[in-house]
């Protein structure tokens, strides 16, 4: 008993640690491919290639002041970014990113938790990622940040239900809520990407738009809400509000890459580097559409949710359903 | 709803921007480091101005203060002084005893050095004028005065 509690907590260590460095690497990535989308070169000041920007970035922002507004209420204000940032970090713990190993004789599974309801876990600990949210744009006490926390829920509430039933048709296909189960008859057969291409890219964009990210970033229109939920916040927390979108994207990109762009397939040599290409691909088709895209109107984003990509997924699901009924 | 043709155009307007920024990726940036590596400037570039000397030393100003006054931005004082007639500063009968630029005022128009009747006044190619107070910012006669040029005994046939 206690050896799988010490290989939990080992795997656990070890997936936060690449999951914050992820972060932090990724925000350099991010203003250095963006930059030369736009024909800068990015940061590239802090040691060689601006590599150290991001620790850079980090000290400066830990060391920034903390300011709480006199109005805001103080407890929910300090405990949102930290309920933002939880179930980002969690989602990750069922997500495989290879099959098992075999490490000073006993048999690895490269997952931390692989639990049979498997995307249901995942969609349940998404959805609490919106209280973060909410909360924090409340607590601050401020039209902005209330305004911009109120566009989030809507948001994230309407495209996970795109998201749901996109990902229905995966799991009808399989048979299964694992994500292991999902993956390995991806393994042998076609990736779900040729089948379900309607549900990839309906699934893709809700989580696109899960993740607050441009084009439809929204709750943190700078322009209209001067930055909305995250107006008050400075310093730490506002990054701790930073760290849970980009890890999410982290997980959007895994989760396309298990539930759709078969995992770590073909899996020769390393299985995981199969897998970190391709959400490291799916990381940078973020950036490349955050680069391209101006953001949504509202009522155009409430429309492609509602009026489009639900639509779509149902359609996509019953469509798999009756070819899964007759076969 | 919006037809499938509209639809599809939508699309389509969205690979094409796609395109655009993915092409850009691989283009070089047009980025300057500049502190680095400097700008080649346009040869008619107007910088920081410098009162030019005659080949024998002296001042080509003769402290009309024209410059002065046709200077939209008022930022030229001159006080001009009649030369002392044993050590002459300038060729004319007169010299600039004060010359001085504010250049927190100056618009950069050239003006001054089109107004100037002995060419005394040129702009160089000097745009680095940054300073830390605003009394700094105002520039003396010694400091925009073009150092006296070094005596070449080819010349030597020359006054001065």
């Amino acid at each position: 008993m206690l050896d799988v509690v010490i290989e939990a907590a080992i795997k656990s260590a070890i997936v936060i640690w690449a999951l914050l460095t992820a972060f932090a690497y990724l925000t350099l990535t991010e203003r250095k491919v963006m930059g030369r989308m736009q024909a800068r070169i990015g940061p590239n000041r802090v040691g060689p290639f601006g590599f150290f920007q991001p620790v850079a970035d980090g000290i400066k922002l830990v060391f920034k002041e903390d300011v709480i507004p006199a109005q805001a209420d103080r407890i929910i204000h300090t405990l949102a970014p930290a309920v933002s940032i939880i179930p980002a970090v969690i989602i990750f713990a069922v997500i495989p990113i290879g099959p098992p190993v075999t490490l000073f004789g006993r048999e690895i599974k490269l997952q931390i938790a692989d639990i049979n309801i498997g995307y249901l876990y995942v969609a349940a600990i998404a959805s609490l990622a919106v209280y973060g949210i909410v909360l924090g744009g409340w607590a601050s006490n401020s039209k902005y940040s209330l305004l911009g926390a109120m566009r989030s829920s809507a948001q994230m509430i309407s495209y996970e239900l795109a998201q749901g039933l996109a990902v229905l048709s995966v799991i009808l296909m399989a048979g299964s809520l694992s994500l292991n189960r999902i993956v390995e008859l991806q393994l042998h057969g076609l990736w779900n990407i040729i089948p379900q291409f309607l549900g990839f890219i309906v699934y893709y964009i809700a989580g696109i738009a899960e993740t607050n990210r441009a084009p439809f970033d929204l709750p943190e229109a700078e322009g209209e809400l001067g930055a909305g939920y995250h107006t008050e916040y400075s310093g730490f927390k506002w990054s701790a509000f930073f760290m849970a979108e980009y890890v999410n994207m982290v997980n959007i990109s895994a989760l396309v890459t298990v539930l759709y762009l078969g995992g770590w397939a073909p899996g020769w040599i390393f299985p995981p580097i199969w897998f970190l290409l391709k959400v490291a691909f799916l990381l940078l088709v973020f950036i490349w559409l955050r680069a391209t895209l101006p953001r949504l109107r509202y009522d155009r984003l409430m429309a492609l949710g509602w009026k489009i990509l639900l639509p779509l997924a149902l359609l996509n699901l019953f469509a798999t359903a009756t070819v899964v009924a007759l076969t | 709803m919006a037809s499938i043709a509209e639809t599809a155009g939508d699309i389509l307007a969205i690979a094409k921007g796609l395109s655009v920024t993915l092409r850009h990726l691989f283009k070089k940036p047009v980025t300057l480091q500049y502190p680095e590596v400097k700008p080649v400037l346009p040869p008619r570039h107007r910088g920081r101005h410098e009162l030019a000397r005659h080949e024998n030393g002296l001042e080509k100003c003769v402290g009309c203060e024209l410059c002065a006054a046709v200077c939209p931005a008022y930022a030229i004082y001159v006080e001009g002084a009649e030369n002392p007639p044993d050590n002459p500063i300038s060729i004319g009968e007169r010299y600039a005893k004060i010359w001085v630029v504010n250049y927190l005022r100056c618009i950069f128009c050239g003006f001054c050095v089109e107004a100037c009747p002995t060419e005394a006044l040129q702009m160089k190619h000097i745009y680095e004028l940054s300073e830390y107070t605003r009394a700094a910012t105002i520039y003396t006669k010694e400091m925009l005065l073009q150092p006296v040029p070094k005596k070449d005994p080819a010349d030597s046939w020359m006054p001065g």
